[in-house]
């Protein structure tokens, strides 16, 4: 099954609306809920990482009778140390953002805690793509 | 505990999802940084927070809590309260600070 969303950058409304669908789904199909719960924080991480950061981004997500394969590519300013990026509370989020309760530097490592693989690519000034894969 | 005996016993604001008020309570979890909460809170917890914006129920949905608790009287945004009633999570309102809600909650769970 293959399922695929879009995001406008800035649109905070529209973070969720992925994670929320993806989590429906494999509730239908009898997914482990512990399993469950991990793919939705991390696409909920990785949504709002597309929303705080990207100017727009695509979501397509795969699922296979034993996996789940999320592929998340935005255009936007790119990372351009991903080491960094991945550590516990380094953000580059604005002020606004972290207004909101977001932006804490927990994005990435959350996702990295919640996935089985994990695949971050990116090119400075142009996109950034973020492969996941959970194993049910 | 239900989240009804909950706004009896700690004399809370229903401010939306009031259908989902004969939700179960398992604990709480007390934070404003949204990663936080989306990383470490669980199922069937009362989430206390100051923040108001529509993500707070994107996020108490998509982890199941029981409801929310805003603190020191904030109102939750229009969409927020939508969000609340369209997934049942109720909103809840207290006009005291996350310290003394979050005191008299954890008091009034462990005395069970």
């Amino acid at each position: 099954m293959e399922l695929n969303f879009s995001i406008e950058g800035g649109d905070f409304t529209q973070a969720g609306q992925a994670s929320s669908r993806v989590k429906k789904v494999l509730k239908q199909l009898g997914v482990d809920p512990k399993c469950i719960k991990s793919i939705v924080i991390a696409l909920y991480e990785a949504e709002v990482n597309v929303v705080a950061h990207a100017h727009r981004g695509q979501i397509r997500i795969q699922i296979e009778k034993d996996k789940i394969i999320t592929i998340i590519e935005d255009e936007g300013p790119g990372i351009p140390d991903i080491a960094l990026a991945m550590q516990e509370g380094f953000s580059t989020a604005s002020k606004k953002v972290r207004e909101m309760g977001f932006g804490a530097g927990m994005g990435l490592p959350n996702i990295k805690k919640n996935t089985n693989e994990l695949q971050i690519d990116s090119v400075v000034g142009e996109s950034t793509t973020v492969k996941m894969v959970n194993y049910f | 505990m239900k989240v009804s005996e909950i706004i009896d016993q700690l004399g809370l604001k229903v401010i939306s999802g009031e259908k989902g008020l004969d939700r179960e309570v398992s604990g709480a979890y007390v934070s404003d940084l949204l990663s936080d909460v989306m990383g470490n809170a669980r199922e069937g917890q009362i989430w206390i927070t100051l923040q108001v914006h529509q993500n707070v129920m994107a996020i108490a949905s998509l982890k199941d809590m029981a409801a929310v608790i805003l603190v020191k009287g904030l109102q939750a945004n229009e969409n927020t309260i939508h969000h609340s009633d369209e997934e049942q999570i109720p909103i809840l309102s207290s006009s005291l600070s996350t310290y003394e809600i979050t005191g008299k909650l954890y008091a009034l769970l462990n005395k069970q």
